[in-house]
């Protein structure tokens, strides 16, 4: 693959600033931060209908049609709803930790958005470091799960918090090994130079990549299959089991921020971003956005939970090593075969993926051979 | 062996939610769209024959949880007639025993209509003549099974073939 390595560059952020931008630095911080609040809340509501219909739908139900056209304005009478609720603390809680837990889970998440590209140029901040900000500040969300589940003094609540934490440490190493195959790829960590560097998706260059990013931020977001974390069936509702009104809207916006989030970064990392013919760009983050979302909500209807040490077994035992192999070809193949054609590449990645994959399948047993996957 | 064990189960499964996705939803969308309830329904109301009443009190005594509260008298032909009679359907169980107790079986049924709410509880006491069959209130084929055959077949989800027009 030709490597776009564009050398390091050692501009602080506000001097990446676009310039077309009016103003100086702190007035576009101003208007951007205004702009990705409301971009995060308002994908966040259009997520939540999104999921519920198309959840609907694989269950042959309709879903939520009742409030406004189509039912989309269910998750804003669902807002409302939770805010007008009363805020029960529990007696024994840790008052301070049961009050910041909510604020640490959900401000690192509308953080990372900084350095997240909506289209090119549009963006907060940048960074040259972004992929290293963005799994930086999207593992302390992890924090404030803990915090909550500490600080709610409830056995299901720390059992649910335990398993988090857990998960998010093992699913973290496969997840960035993952991300660095890109990295490889494009020479540099600044999400726009990813996208920009993405000639043909790196979907079709990384497809080991990409299974591993995908399944290592969805353990990493608490979605299905991995959603053990908040178990309904086994601990309740995990750590968020004390929490109502505004502090639990706060959860679950951060819940469904991650969503985003996610969404987002595996369709800048690996779909190509804002990059498509047509369209503006803005609006093709969007479509790639909800495309694998609907990939999420896919998984999230079909596969059953994870028993915790299969959960574990899967990240240590598959995904891992996955990553490394994955790490080493891709290094193997730009330090001694820089030239070769994109297409050869695509088709040597995909045949070894899936090979990789099916040997893998074949010899990992998940929890003490009792099941198979 | 075969190809078990490379994960075509999670293949297998995304398949058949995925075939799924285009099946025609089976949501009832209630007040717009009614199925038709089973014809010997135990509906939520009780309908009363003035006509064929001899006011013997048997289903008031009948009731498990005296709901039915009967007055009767001898009229100038000695004959028992009926006061008043008063049913409170916030009592009533819909048990059908009053029904069943009835010594001339036409004096007394259950209803077909099954949506009855009301905002104040003392709207759910009925006496006499509001009590009597009406247009509204129609008599379930419940213990009478010759009263069945007028009504209407019961929707059962198999046999939904007009989805989208309410049912009636």
């Amino acid at each position: 693959m030709q490597a776009n390595v564009t050398g390091f560059n050692p501009t602080f952020a506000y001097n990446t600033l676009p310039p077309d931008w009016p103003g100086n630095f702190w007035l576009h911080w101003l208007i951007f931060t205004i702009i990705l609040i409301a971009f995060i809340i308002a994908t966040v509501i259009m997520f939540i209908w999104f999921e519920r219909r198309l959840i609907g739908r694989f269950q042959i139900r309709l879903g939520p049609n009742r409030v406004g056209p189509f039912g989309l304005f269910q998750a804003i009478a669902d807002v409302v709803k939770i805010l007008t609720k009363e805020d029960i603390v529990p007696q024994k809680a840790d008052k301070v930790v049961f009050w910041l837990a909510p604020l640490v889970a959900l401000v690192p998440v509308l953080m990372v958005f900084a350095v997240v590209p909506l289209q090119s140029g549009a963006i907060l901040v940048d960074l040259d470091i972004g992929i290293l900000y963005v799994l930086a500040l999207s593992s302390i969300v992890s924090i404030g799960i803990f915090m909550a589940g500490w600080g709610s003094n409830n056995k299901y609540s720390i059992i649910g918090a335990m398993r988090d934490v857990a998960q998010l440490i093992s699913y973290e190493i496969p997840l960035v090994l993952s991300i660095v195959g890109v990295v490889l790829l494009t020479g540099s960590l600044s999400l726009s130079e990813i996208v920009r560097a993405q000639n043909i998706p790196f979907i079709l260059l990384q497809p080991i990549g990409f299974f591993v990013f995908f399944i290592g931020s969805l353990a990493e977001i608490n979605r299905c299959p991995f959603d053990l974390v908040e178990a309904e069936s086994e601990i309740i509702a995990g750590y968020n089991i004390e929490f109502s009104g505004s502090k639990f809207a706060a959860f679950f916006l951060a819940e469904y921020s991650e969503a985003v989030l996610l969404s987002a970064l595996t369709a800048t990392l690996f779909l190509g971003g804002w990059s498509g013919p047509l369209l503006p760009p803005f609006l093709w983050l969007l479509i790639k956005m909800f495309a694998v979302f609907a990939l999420i909500v896919w998984i999230r209807s079909t596969l059953p939970r994870f028993r915790i040490d299969q959960m574990m077994a899967f990240a240590w035992k598959f995904l891992l090593p996955l990553a490394l192999i994955n790490l080493l070809l891709t290094s193997l193949q730009i330090v001694f075969w820089p030239e070769a054609s994109s297409w050869i590449i695509v088709l040597l990645s995909f045949a070894i993926g899936i090979t990789l994959i099916l040997v893998w399948s074949k010899s990992f047993k998940p929890g003490g051979n009792k099941v198979g996957i | 062996m075969g190809f078990r064990r490379y994960g075509n189960g999670i293949a297998k499964g995304m398949a058949l939610t995925f075939k799924h996705l285009f099946r025609k939803p089976i949501t009832t969308q209630y007040p717009e769209e009614r199925l038709n309830v089973s014809r010997r329904t135990r509906g939520t109301q009780i309908i009363w024959n003035k006509d064929t009443c001899i006011a013997c009190s048997a289903c008031a005594r009948a009731c498990p949880i005296g709901c039915i509260d009967m007055s009767t008298s001898r009229g100038e032909d000695k004959k028992l007639k009926v006061d008043n009679i008063t049913i409170d359907f916030g009592l009533c169980i819909f048990c059908g025993l009053c029904v069943e107790a009835c010594p001339v079986g036409n004096a007394i049924f259950l209803s077909y209509n099954w949506e009855y709410a009301e905002y104040q509880r003392g709207k759910l006491v009925l006496s006499n003549d509001e009590l009597l069959y009406s247009k509204t209130k129609q008599v379930s084929g419940y213990y009478h099974p010759e009263v069945e055959k007028a009504l209407p077949e019961q929707t059962l989800l198999v046999n939904r073939t007009n989805r989208g027009k309410p049912w009636d």
